[in-house]
């Protein structure tokens, strides 16, 4: 069911765990589903310096969390914003159509970790 | 090391009973219906068998029906007591396998009365509602022997008295039970019962159902009238042949058998009970589950992972788990016990089969605690 990309990347995730005081958090999903996820970053000049994820999930969810977090590492805020789920899908090989949604999943946890960075920077 | 933890979903067939089969493939292969000699045979071996079967389970040999399997027989029960019976209503478990559900679902939308009736917390029938809900409109009841998923024993007999008393016919998908526990039909007091070879080492396409003398039905499937005209089209002598072989070979030292599973099962409860935030699923009084059956749920963590991670260490078990169904949707069963959505996700089925060793066993033990420890780091959900 799953391309060798996608099983090498589930077998050894990258990323996993938490940022204790991450700039930014983003919870998305819902257990009813079966995926619920949580993104830390880390962010300095505008830059995802570290990037952290908990996946509660199947192997798709749990493949994709570490690819897309490993997609934005490194990157600028506007870059993080700009992945799409058909990038971190083709990363992989491909995935079941019945399972893309774990994609946008992890997309949405990053976006949603930006979206905080950017509400608590205002603030201050 | 390859440990085949999924014997509730098939088994291997036995030696013994490829050997019974594999001359009526090559040598005795005349169809039932000629009238030559080949013909003759087939249909002599087809009869012996169905005496043999019927015997078996305690009951007549016109009583015993041949189909392609499980999914067949519970698919005539319910159609055919329905299509031939001018009462509308059919009365189903909220934890039957798919067979039976979507089957007892089209029938409603082709205009009949459907009612499902919800299990306890333990995965038992609610017998006071099943009692209320048999009216005189009712045609049917089915309700499962054995449960596929967590390997609960429904109490059969005291459904097929209330059945009785109020004059309704009884259908029971015995297709986790039969072969693996001594059963006499005729005393249980099933009128329908469903027969899966390939659950019991037997060959795959093949199985029967069990339909008590004089009981009203219409068949699924019309042609050549065979099978005393319920079940036309040429027999599956081979198959046939495997599933009695297979059937008297699992009843032999069924007692045994049984006893010696029922210990690994249970070494193997108290071993995942005492990982934290786990449970067992369904029962597991005496007597009251399946001697193969371990279905357990691990807070946090989702199945399909776990099955995965499982796989990669040589042990093949299924869940109820969403992520792993083609629907999306956590198991039906895991749901109707009650269980969170989290529980549900979170499940692992390991069932035994009679290759199941010790040894096994003891390599599941030494590879799950790990798994899930590593499942429940990476969790977002505590």
């Amino acid at each position: 069911m799953y391309s060798d990309k996608v099983m090498n990347e589930f077998k050894k995730p990258k990323n996993m765990g938490k940022i204790e005081n991450a700039d930014g958090i983003g919870t998305v999903g819902n257990p009813v589903c079966g995926d619920m996820l949580k993104v830390y970053i880390k962010v300095k000049d505008n830059k995802i310096t570290d990037v952290k994820v908990e996946t509660f999930g199947c192997v798709s969810a749990i493949a994709t969390s570490s690819k897309a977090t490993e997609m934005v590492k490194g990157k600028t805020i506007e870059e993080a914003l700009e992945l799409s789920k058909d990038e971190v899908a083709k990363e992989l090989g491909g995935l079941p159509p019945i399972k893309m949604h774990c994609s946008v999943l992890a997309i949405d946890g990053i976006r949603k970790s930006i979206e905080d960075y950017k509400k608590k920077n205002k603030k201050q | 090391m390859e440990v085949y933890l999924d014997n509730a979903a098939t088994t291997p067939m036995r030696k013994e009973v490829f050997e019974e089969m594999e001359k009526y493939f090559f040598q005795d292969y005349g169809n039932a219906s000629s009238l030559h000699l080949f013909g003759q045979k087939a249909f002599e071996e087809k009869e012996n068998a169905r005496e043999k079967i019927a015997k078996l389970l305690g009951v007549k040999s016109k009583e015993i029906y041949f189909t392609s399997g499980g999914t067949e027989s519970d698919n005539l029960a319910l159609k055919g007591i329905i299509q031939k019976s001018n009462k509308k209503k059919v009365i189903v478990s909220a934890i039957e396998h798919p067979a039976v559900l979507r089957t007892a679902e089209f029938l409603a939308k082709q205009g009949k009365k459907l009612s499902v009736i919800p299990v306890n917390s333990e995965g038992i029938i609610d017998l006071n509602k099943l009692k209320k809900e048999i009216d005189s409109d009712t045609a049917l009841v089915s309700v499962m022997h054995a449960n596929n998923e967590i390997g609960v024993i429904q109490p059969v007999k005291e459904i097929a008295e209330l059945c009785m008393e109020k004059n309704v016919l009884f259908h029971s998908d015995t297709v986790q039970t039969i072969g693996k526990i001594k059963i006499n039909l005729k005393e249980t007091g099933i009128d329908l019962a469903s027969i899966s070879a390939h659950k019991f080492n037997g060959p795959k396409g093949i199985g029967a159902i069990y339909i008590k003398e004089g009981t009203p039905i219409e068949p699924l499937i019309h042609g050549g009238g065979q099978e005393n005209k319920l079940r036309s089209g040429t027999e599956n002598i081979p198959g046939i042949i495997g599933l009695s072989k297979a059937l008297e070979l699992s009843l032999k030292n069924i007692e045994e058998e049984q006893k010696r599973q029922e210990e690994l099962r249970n070494e193997l409860i108290k071993f995942v009970l005492e990982i934290p935030k786990t449970r067992i699923n369904g029962t597991y009084e005496k007597g009251k589950r399946l001697s193969n059956n371990v279905n357990a749920s691990f807070y946090g963590i989702e199945g399909e992972a776990l099955i995965a991670f499982l796989n990669e260490e040589g042990v093949f078990a299924s869940t109820g788990s969403a992520c792993s169904s083609k629907s999306l949707k956590a198991s039906h069963v895991l749901l109707a016990l009650g269980l969170s959505h989290i529980w549900a996700h979170g499940s692992l089925r390991l069932t035994f089969g009679r290759q199941t060793t010790k040894k096994e066993i003891n390599y599941v033990k030494e590879k799950l605690p790990g798994i899930v420890e590593k499942l429940r780091k990476m969790s977002s959900i505590k």
